[in-house]
């Protein structure tokens, strides 16, 4: 998380719904920036997400090296699969959503 | 002589053992047979249950219709030749509760002439707040006949079919080729595969809602050239413990209500050719922000082991199996505890009304704990006894070995998880559930004391 002045952060925005947010202290939207003297990809992010915001149990989250069955990843509001899913790499300003899916009705 | 007894009492044990495995083995016979009887009779729809009396074909509105559905045929790109269409087109809701019963009424107004109703489940108060068509005095009675009666009331010229059977791999197999459109209003994940590989196989379009809490997701599987399904989305089902059902997560009337009438909508739209169908795309509806936002989903899976050009599932399976879980949303009763260490609520009573010192914590949400309690109750959240929190506050009690805790919850399974975790720390103290929990208490010692 620390940067010198030359290597500005990488600032991205996650955000969690449908009930995801409950993994993650309840907080449905954050702004984090990460080291950008770094690559980051979606695979690298969620061991970040895992060591530094994941509140519950991290089987509910992850399960493998990637999020468990039944949670979407969309990046900029499209499916992850579209774009490289664990090897997509982050852009300064990326909006990554976690979504639950949902059973009832 | 001793030994002589040792013996012959190992000898009675031995048959009494031999006797026990004979009689279970019997009883699993009988079981097995009784499943297969039932499976049988859920399986032998009669045809006319089945398929719609050969379909008449309308081709010109009648005055009525013409009165009726004014507001919507005077709709450009709807009109007559879509008022025509939905009148000619039959349209399967499975479920018939908080999405079943919007997209129903909105089906049926609209003028679906053909609409076929499955649910296996009857109308409880539990459901009124969010299954619009039920009511008070249908209470009881099977939730497809509840709805065909609120239905025929607002539209009389929809011909409505009744199946108030769980939809299984056999029967779905027979009820759906009679339909055009399928709404999967379902809420469980078994019954949701099921859907999908059925209308996948039977290429029909399947509108698919959900919701739980304050939140909602709907789009349309199986529709188009390269538009995805279920398993293209999800080719693995989520473990068991990461899904949530109404009962325990709760949900808001008007959430369901909202993805109910979009899913008739959606269905109105696929039958009349209208405008863009949601497919390849899911609208996400959180409704504590009312926001909906539109997502891109991807198209169909090259590997999809349903709806491929090599498809590796090429008949319904067996879904409850594949998903672990269940093809309802009721709870399951857990057995995580050894008989000793759980108390049943009568003995609780006793206790507790001998004035016995002793602790009772409540382990359900705070939101729930407000709603009742039971006297003298302390409320610590499951997850306070999961992260250890409580030891802290209750520390001057945890201090004796002998002093009694007792853990209580809605239904006797949360309490289970709580107690099981203390022991893991206090292996020794004597720390108790209550058995099928406030439900067992309203039901065996006090019948005013409220359920939900």
């Amino acid at each position: 998380m620390m940067s010198n002045n030359n290597t500005p952060d990488l600032k991205i925005i996650l955000e969690f719904s449908a009930g995801a947010e409950l993994l993650f202290g309840n907080i449905k939207r954050r702004e984090i920036s990460l080291d950008g003297t770094q690559k980051w990809t979606i695979a690298n992010l969620l061991k970040w997400m895992h060591a530094n915001i994941l509140t519950e149990r991290a089987e509910l989250f992850i399960q493998g090296d990637t999020v468990r069955p039944g949670i979407l990843v969309l990046i900029n509001d499209t499916d992850w699969e579209l774009l490289g899913e664990l090897e997509y790499e982050l852009q300064a300003n990326d909006n990554v959503l976690f979504i639950s899916t949902l059973h009832g009705g | 002589m001793i030994a002589a007894t040792a013996d012959s009492f190992e000898i009675e044990k031995a048959k009494l053992c031999r006797k026990i495995a004979e009689l279970q083995a019997a009883l699993n016979a009988k079981d097995q047979k009784l499943r297969e009887l039932q499976l049988a009779a859920d399986n032998s729809l009669a045809e006319g249950e089945v398929q719609f009396a050969p379909r008449d074909q309308y081709t010109e509105l009648s005055n009525d219709d013409i009165a009726r559905y004014s507001r919507q045929l005077i709709l450009t790109d709807f009109g007559v030749s879509g008022q025509l269409k939905l009148k000619n087109s039959a349209v399967l809701i499975v479920g018939l509760g908080g999405l079943g019963c919007p997209a129903a009424q909105y089906l049926a107004s609209a003028g679906c002439g053909n609409l076929g109703l499955v649910d296996y489940d009857e109308v409880e108060p539990s459901n009124l707040h969010r299954q619009t068509l039920h009511t008070v005095s249908r209470c009881g009675i099977s939730k497809a006949e509840s709805a065909r009666i609120a239905l025929l009331e607002l539209n009389p010229h929809c011909r409505i079919i009744c199946y108030s059977n769980l939809l299984n791999s056999f029967n779905a197999m027979q009820i759906i080729p009679a339909y055009d459109v399928i709404l999967d209003c379902s809420d469980n994940v078994a019954t949701r595969y099921l859907l999908n590989d059925a209308c996948s196989i039977l290429q029909k379009p399947l509108v698919s809602g959900s919701a739980l809490k304050m939140d909602g997701q709907l789009t349309v599987y199986c529709y188009g050239e390269n538009g995805p399904c279920y398993r293209c989305i999800y080719p693995v089902p989520p473990p068991p413990e990461a899904v949530t059902n109404c009962g325990d997560g709760g949900v808001l009337g008007a959430v369901t209500g909202t993805i109910g009438a979009l899913q008739a909508m959606e269905a109105i739209k696929v039958i009349v050719g209208l405008g863009e169908v949601l497919a390849g795309r899911m609208l996400i509806f959180d409704g504590s922000s009312c926001q909906f936002r539109n997502i891109k989903i991807r198209g169909k899976r090259p590997n999809c082991h349903v709806c491929s050009s090599e498809p590796l599932i090429t008949g319904l399976i067996d879904y409850e199996l594949f998903c672990g879980m269940n093809a309802n949303d009721k709870d399951n009763a857990l057995q995580l505890l050894e008989p000793e260490q759980r108390i049943n609520v009568l003995d609780y009573h006793k206790l507790a009304t001998e004035k016995k010192s002793h602790l009772l914590l409540d382990v359900r949400p705070p939101a729930e704990f407000e709603i009742c309690q039971l006297p003298g109750a302390v409320n610590v959240p499951l997850a306070q006894i999961l992260d250890d929190s409580y030891i802290q506050r209750f520390a001057q009690q945890l201090e004796s070995k002998e002093y009694p805790i007792f853990v209580v919850c809605r239904r006797g399974n949360d309490s289970q998880i709580a107690v099981q975790h203390m022991k893991t720390r206090f292996p020794d103290h004597s720390v108790r559930d209550l058995e099928d929990g406030m439900h067992a208490w309203t039901k065996l010692v006090d019948q005013n004391f409220p359920i939900y």
